[in-house]
């Protein structure tokens, strides 16, 4: 580009400066200049500069109704289910991966068209508007607190007290109804807490192989999970009785069994804990064979299953609850009763 | 005018005129037009943040809208018969099957789907970064003050919006947020129980909370956040948008482009460039993969489990907290769980209550529309940046996991170290930042007075050698004084004249403590009088 055939009068120097001045004032060196004069781009001053420009912006315009067109080839053409390998990301589905593109692409196609547009071709004069104050001036204050003086006066609200009072009492009554309305969200919670739907006799069952358990299977340093017989999958209330029945067994050296309790609810160094974290309900999956400390992933209290699990780390506020269990005449694993404390996170209620 | 010459130009008028005559005569929009068509607007980078946040709430709701035309709110249980195969056969509820048929057996659902979630932690992300912006330049004083709450709904609002949202497809992640929840309602002392039974119709996590988040996660919340949204452009546009001090630039005038079409073009153009980028990021970065995650079972968890980014610091403070409980008279006070409950709002409410904070301690009742520079303002600078390295200690705290893993350090000393910085951090980051803001301060001043440092190295004829300081411009010299500062409020005398002791309340000792806190000596630099500037660059004083 060359400035040789730009007409005299598009030069900036021709051009009067935008009314600023800047006057360094005598009184007041950090006096405001005012607005500093306006700066041509090239494309105001060159039009095969503005030309190019225009010829960008429509080119970013026709490109994103390529890739709408190849958004719709796409949707048509790709099977929904074919992978690609796209270096780095990997394997990733095509359709989505072309999908995306198109439909990005389309779109920012139009929008950096229309900023370049703006950019380079729309006037970048600066402009100055005035503020006004937000209050209202005091005039129209008078008037409204006035308007509204008469308005209350005639409605004879402040005279007639029997009406006020009243219509208050109606107004806060009325609302109750739509919390009385809010009472059948749920049940009231009774005990059912504290209950979950273990209780003697019923079995250990092995969560992977949906089999009763021998003591034989529970092997030390294994982190067993356990259901009660009985409840399956497909039960209705399935996901609500394993959220409190769900069980984890490890088998412990008795005599590395520090507390009393524990060994007397154990069987032969098998040892039944609720797997739900007395936190916040978390599931605890994390056993740690050497030291038989368990770990919930979610917020890390640790449980030492050789001392009652009782927290020694972590945010949780008391133990876990064991289950006592003994071996049925089949010789089976199974419970001797159910949890004698809530199992999962603390309530008001618990005690 | 005869009602004939009228009716004769408006058969001639262009169509689009008509159509205008048409609308005005039952809108009035040729009126509301004439102020606002050509309405100015300010131009900064950081004006931008606001319209991220604007841009990606309206791909939001785009995309919900089409993911509500597949989505089943349901937690009947089903058994997967769809596309992916390693879930074949399983038992899920239909809300995950619905998620699932979205993700592998709709054609472009997968990508509505990572839009959505990827615009929600944007749109979050911008309203976090627009709020700062707004905060560190004051944007917030009068006559904004409603707007600035405004905004902070929009903020929380949006975090209980995400929440519900990502909760809906019942994966095993989302699930056991759900449970986090539960475990935190029922820490509330005295109805925490009942809450819990209302919320999830009996116990955990029973049949009912997919299709009531549904509705709160559609219907209330959002609804709700566009009434926000629309009240939030009204008073923007009501107030005229703030500016940077500078040349021509006063607090009386706005100074831009206008609306049409400067402002119209980037703006509108701006939203397909926000759109274009989510749009790509959805098509290379999976979000939210639920089919690897698989159904929720409340007897399952995965490890390294973390919410969305915007419920990580509240995540932090339940992963922090010590595990108090107290027992007594059959009752049972969970405050390892109730005290983070309480600490979660809190955490929010202190930035939001701060612009409040501020105008009480400057008694200052007039419109500000200038910006400040942060530095301008040590004090509030040093307390917003306090607040976010709170917020991001918690963030740690929240990710205390996966930084462990990531970095091989202890679990343990990890959330020790989110116990002591909890307290710690905010203060030594007031501390700190407070002193920098004093630093810039005193380098403004210096410019001002002794210019600018040219990198020219002069030797004097006797050798010594001297950088040549260029003095500024009038724009520069007027834009870095033109900042006001405030002087402390005193109590004053509180004995007159007659010996007759005067009552000072509480309240007005504490206001004047604040005040010497904020604009004391030790809280800014004296900006550079005239005097000082005459003194020295009148010749004998040349430095």
């Amino acid at each position: 580009m060359s400035s040789q055939d730009i007409p005299e009068e598009n030069l900036p120097a021709e051009q009067d400066a935008h009314g600023a001045v800047s006057v360094a004032d005598e009184q007041n060196p950090f006096a405001d200049p005012g607005l500093p004069p306006h700066e041509h781009r090239v494309q105001d001053i060159d039009e095969r500069a503005a030309k190019r420009s225009e010829r960008v912006v429509a080119f970013l315009f026709t490109l994103s109704m390529l890739l709408t067109v190849g958004f719709i080839a796409s949707y048509v053409a790709i099977p929904h289910d074919k992978a690609i390998f796209v270096f780095p990301i990997g394997h990733i589905n095509a359709l989505n991966f072309a999908l995306g593109l198109t439909l990005g692409g389309a779109l920012f196609t139009i929008g950096a068209g229309a900023v370049h547009w703006a950019r380079t071709l729309m006037s970048d004069v600066e402009v100055a508007d005035e503020r006004h104050a937000i209050e209202a001036p005091p005039e129209v204050k008078a008037k409204v607190l006035a308007d509204f003086k008469e308005g209350a006066k005639e409605s004879a609200l402040g005279r007639r007290k029997l009406i006020r009072n009243t219509m208050f009492g109606a107004l806060a009554l009325f609302p109750l109804s739509g919390v009385m309305l809010l009472r059948d969200l749920g049940p009231l919670p009774g005990t059912k807490l504290r209950h979950t739907i273990w209780s003697k006799g019923k079995l250990l069952v092995n969560m992977n192989t949906n089999l009763p358990l021998r003591p034989s299977d529970v092997a030390v340093g294994s982190l067993t999970f356990a259901k009660p017989e009985g409840l399956e999958e497909t039960d209705e209330e399935f996901q609500t009785e394993i959220a409190k029945a769900a069980l984890m067994i490890v088998r412990l050296q008795p005599d590395n069994i520090k507390d009393k309790r524990e060994l007397e609810w154990a069987h032969e160094g098998i040892v039944a804990f609720s797997k739900i974290c007395t936190h916040v309900g978390c599931p605890i999956s994390l056993y740690e064979q050497q030291t038989h400390h368990v770990l919930c992933p979610c917020h890390q209290s640790t449980f030492d299953l050789s001392d009652g699990a009782r927290v020694i780390f972590g945010p949780a506020g008391h133990a876990l609850p064991q289950l006592r269990i003994g071996v049925s005449d089949e010789g089976y694993l199974q419970a001797l009763g159910d949890f004698e404390e809530p199992v999962g996170p603390a309530f008001w209620e618990r005690g | 005018m005869s009602t004939n010459e009228n009716n004769e130009r408006r058969d001639k008028a262009p169509a689009g005129e008509k159509i205008a005559d048409w609308a005005d005569g039952r809108l009035g929009i040729y009126s509301l037009a004439k102020s606002n068509m050509r309405k100015i607007f300010p131009d900064h980078w950081s004006f931008m943040l606001g319209e991220v946040c604007l841009y990606s709430f309206i791909i939001i709701i785009l995309t919900g809208v089409y993911l509500t035309l597949f989505f089943h709110p349901s937690m009947n249980e089903v058994t997967y018969h769809g596309s992916y195969v390693p879930l074949q056969g399983q038992l899920m509820s239909e809300a995950f099957n619905s998620t699932m048929h979205i993700s592998f057996d709709v054609r472009g659902g997968l990508l509505i789907r990572q839009i959505h979630h990827w615009a929600a932690l944007i749109f979050l992300a911008a309203m976090f970064v627009h709020m700062m912006r707004v905060f560190f330049t004051g944007a917030f004083r009068k006559p904004r003050e409603v707007n600035w709450l405004f905004g902070f709904l929009l903020f929380v609002l949006g975090m209980f919006t995400g929440f519900t949202g990502y909760s809906l497809p019942d994966d095993l992640l989302s699930g056991t947020g759900v449970r986090f929840m539960e475990g935190a309602v029922l820490s509330v002392p005295i109805v925490g129980t009942y809450l819990s039974f209302f919320l999830f119709g009996g116990e955990f996590p029973g049949g009912d909370f997919v299709a009531r988040f549904y509705s709160i996660h559609i219907l209330l919340l959002p609804g709700i956040m566009l009434g926000l949204v629309v009240g939030h452009l009204i008073l923007v546009f009501y107030h005229k948008h703030t500016q940077f001090a500078g040349p021509g630039k006063t607090n009386n005038n706005v100074v831009g482009m206008p609306l049409l079409p400067v402002y119209m073009a980037k703006a509108g153009g701006f939203f397909f460039l926000v759109f274009g980028v989510i749009a790509a990021v959805a098509a290379i970065a999976s979000i939210n993969p639920i089919w690897a995650m698989g159904p929720y079972r409340p007897d399952m968890v995965s490890t390294g489990a973390q919410p969305d980014w915007y419920m990580g610091f509240s995540e932090g403070l339940i992963r922090f907290m010590p595990g108090w409980e107290i027992n007594f008279w059959g009752h049972t006070l969970v405050l390892g769980v109730f005290i983070p409950l309480i600490i979660f709002p809190l955490v929010l409410v202190a930035i939001a209550v701060y612009p409040f904070i501020e105008s009480w301690v400057t008694g200052d009742k007039r419109e500000h529309h200038i910006l400040d520079r942060p530095r301008n303002v040590p004090t509030r600078t040093a307390f917003g940046a306090a607040w976010i390295s709170w917020y991001f200690v918690l963030l740690v705290g929240g990710g205390n996991d996966i930084w462990a893993t990531h970095f091989h350090l202890s679990i343990n000393s990890i959330t020790w170290a989110v116990r002591v910085g909890f307290f710690v951090v905010p203060v030594l980051v007031f501390i700190a930042t407070k002193r920098v803001c004093l630093g810039l301060q005193r380098r403004d001043k210096d410019k001002v007075l002794h210019g600018r440092e040219s990198g020219i190295i002069k030797r004097l004829p006797h050798g010594e050698f001297v950088e040549i300081h260029e003095p500024l411009s009038q724009d520069a010299l007027h834009t870095l004084t033109a900042h006001e500062q405030y002087e402390p409020a005193a109590i004053g005398a509180t004995v007159d004249a007659n010996g007759v002791e005067r009552k000072v309340k509480g309240s007005q000792k504490l206001r004047a403590k604040l005040s010497e806190a904020y604009y004391g000596e030790e809280s800014q630099i004296p900006k550079p009088t005239v005097e000082e500037y005459k003194e020295i660059t009148s010749g004998h004083g040349h430095h």
